[in-house]
């Protein structure tokens, strides 16, 4: 029951202040280990060379991408049935990331697919599928800046990226069959070849490390999004005092 | 226009039938429409206009301009659709007719699916009849006209409902129009890859009933719920 407290901004407030130390730490423990296992550790590829590597960076990437959509849809249902604030800004707070890890999964995408396919870009059935994702977070972006009443924006943002999650998997499947359609350009990125077990290992490190880098970088943004929402408001007030006040004594 | 209007906010007959909604809504913008043709002729025209420049920049090579020719199409319908939408519900929303829409005594749902419907009789399936001219243009075949009309009856519906959404979310936003194409666009992708690709087997001869199958479906499935999705989508705008 005492959970449900947490749903309030105010209360969510020092809760995620405790938790974003230790969600950082454990994200550039992950990343140590993950980066050492991936670029050390682990054995070249037999057929793709030293190339290869950077999937240690991309499937995470491309993981999260879709994940923190469809967190964010989850808590546009939250905001929607439950009228729950926090639920809205934990979306606004999660939307950057999404976005910018949908762009470095095609980033490192296209830098993977140049030494090997001969083509920094395909008209592939995943690739195109996350280019379409990113214009699902630019929109949904675009959407709750443009609006200036936080409750619409709130609201509508929500709405907008329950409709988009809906889309999603028939989009992909149209566009995985489109590409069937037009065999011509398709590469297949489905048939690697399997993986040694130490670059498995180092892949769930790295989604790991990616997990706790974007709930870490989540509640940063999502309590600068309550101080700035609840300004005006007594709890906010007093955390700027303070804050206000240990930046004199830094600064004296 | 008060007549159609207290018809909305008033009920006529003695037993409630919640579906009237839904046709006293379409008969209203149907009317509107039909008093103000210019602006869907103008939505035809561009259509038109988008379509010849094809030919233009790419020049008049017609084994090419055939092959691309379900494309271009679609996506001019894609475009011209598109323009339309914020006239949907802003006209409506300007004069506060759209409040008492939401106050009326039918469930919103059914109202805004008779708008839809409206919105798209008046430009959906006047560019699907139109399509054949065009296609015509580009050199298709009478089998591959008939195919492209058809694909673009089953999916232009699914235009004017997610484009509801849309136009119902950035209603009254600044920079709503250019917001509006950014949400709506990647969202109209399966039926552009559906509607383009039944046409395009046709001009291959594969069977293309799946393509037109899945547009069907698509149909079906918004219809079932879009109509609540603009209708809190309208909620959250009026609020």
């Amino acid at each position: 029951m005492s959970l449900f407290k947490y749903s309030s901004p105010t209360a969510f407030y020092p809760l995620a202040g405790k938790l974003v130390p230790w969600f950082a730490a454990l994200a550039a423990i992950f990343a140590v280990i993950g980066l050492y296992l991936g670029l050390f550790v682990a054995p070249e590829d037999f057929q793709q060379g030293e190339v290869y590597r950077i999937i240690f960076i991309h499937v995470p990437a491309a993981w999260m991408a879709m994940v923190i959509y469809l967190a964010m849809a989850m808590y546009g249902v939250m905001a929607l049935t439950f009228n729950t604030r926090l639920s809205a800004m934990m979306m606004e707070a999660l939307a950057p990331t999404g976005a910018i890890f949908t762009a470095l999964a095609l980033w490192t995408g296209a830098l993977w697919g140049k030494p090997t396919w001969g083509t920094y870009w395909a008209w592939d059935a995943r690739m195109t599928s996350t280019l379409i994702l990113l214009f699902l977070y630019i929109g949904y972006l675009a959407l709750i800046n443009a609006i200036e009443d936080k409750k619409r924006a709130d609201k509508a943002g929500a709405l907008l990226v329950i409709v988009g999650s809906v889309n999603v998997p028939i989009i992909y499947f149209s566009v995985k069959w489109w590409n069937t359609l037009h065999q011509g350009a398709s590469v297949s990125v489905t048939a690697s070849p399997k993986m040694a077990a130490i670059m498995l290992w180092a892949m769930l490190i790295m989604a790991i490390a990616c997990w706790t880098y974007a709930i870490t970088i989540s509640l940063v943004r999502v309590r600068a999004i309550i101080l700035e929402r609840e300004r005006g408001r007594s709890h906010s007030t007093r955390v700027a005092n303070t804050l206000s006040a240990t930046n004199i004594v830094a600064g004296s | 226009m008060t007549a159609t209007l207290n018809s909305l906010t008033q009920i006529d007959s003695p037993v409630f039938q919640p579906e009237r909604g839904f046709i006293v809504a379409m008969a209203r913008d149907a009317r509107l429409a039909a008093r103000s043709k210019g602006e869907a002729i103008q939505a035809l025209a561009f259509f038109v206009v988008v379509v010849s420049l094809f030919p233009l920049a790419i020049g008049p090579e017609s084994a090419l301009l055939k092959r691309i020719a379900p494309g271009v199409v679609w996506v001019a319908a894609l475009l011209s659709v598109l323009l339309t939408l914020p006239r949907m519900f802003a006209n409506d929303h300007a004069d506060g007719t759209l409040e008492q829409l939401a106050l009326s005594v039918y469930p919103l749902p059914t109202i805004v699916a008779g708008k839809i419907v409206a919105h798209w009789l008046m430009t959906g399936l006047p560019l699907a009849v139109l399509s054949p001219l065009l296609g015509l243009q580009f050199g298709l075949a009478s089998g591959e006209l008939a195919v492209l009309c058809v694909s673009l009856i089953l999916g232009t519906p699914v235009l004017s409902m997610i484009g509801a959404i849309g136009a119902a979310l950035t209603l009254g936003v600044r920079g709503g129009s250019i917001l509006l194409a950014l949400l709506v666009l990647p969202l109209y992708i399966p039926v552009l890859i559906f509607g383009a690709g039944a046409v395009e087997q046709a001009m291959v001869s594969i069977d293309f009933s799946a393509n037109l199958s899945l547009l069907g479906a698509i149909v079906l499935l918004a219809g079932l719920a879009v109509p609540f999705a603009v209708a809190a989508a309208l909620k959250i705008s009026l609020d």
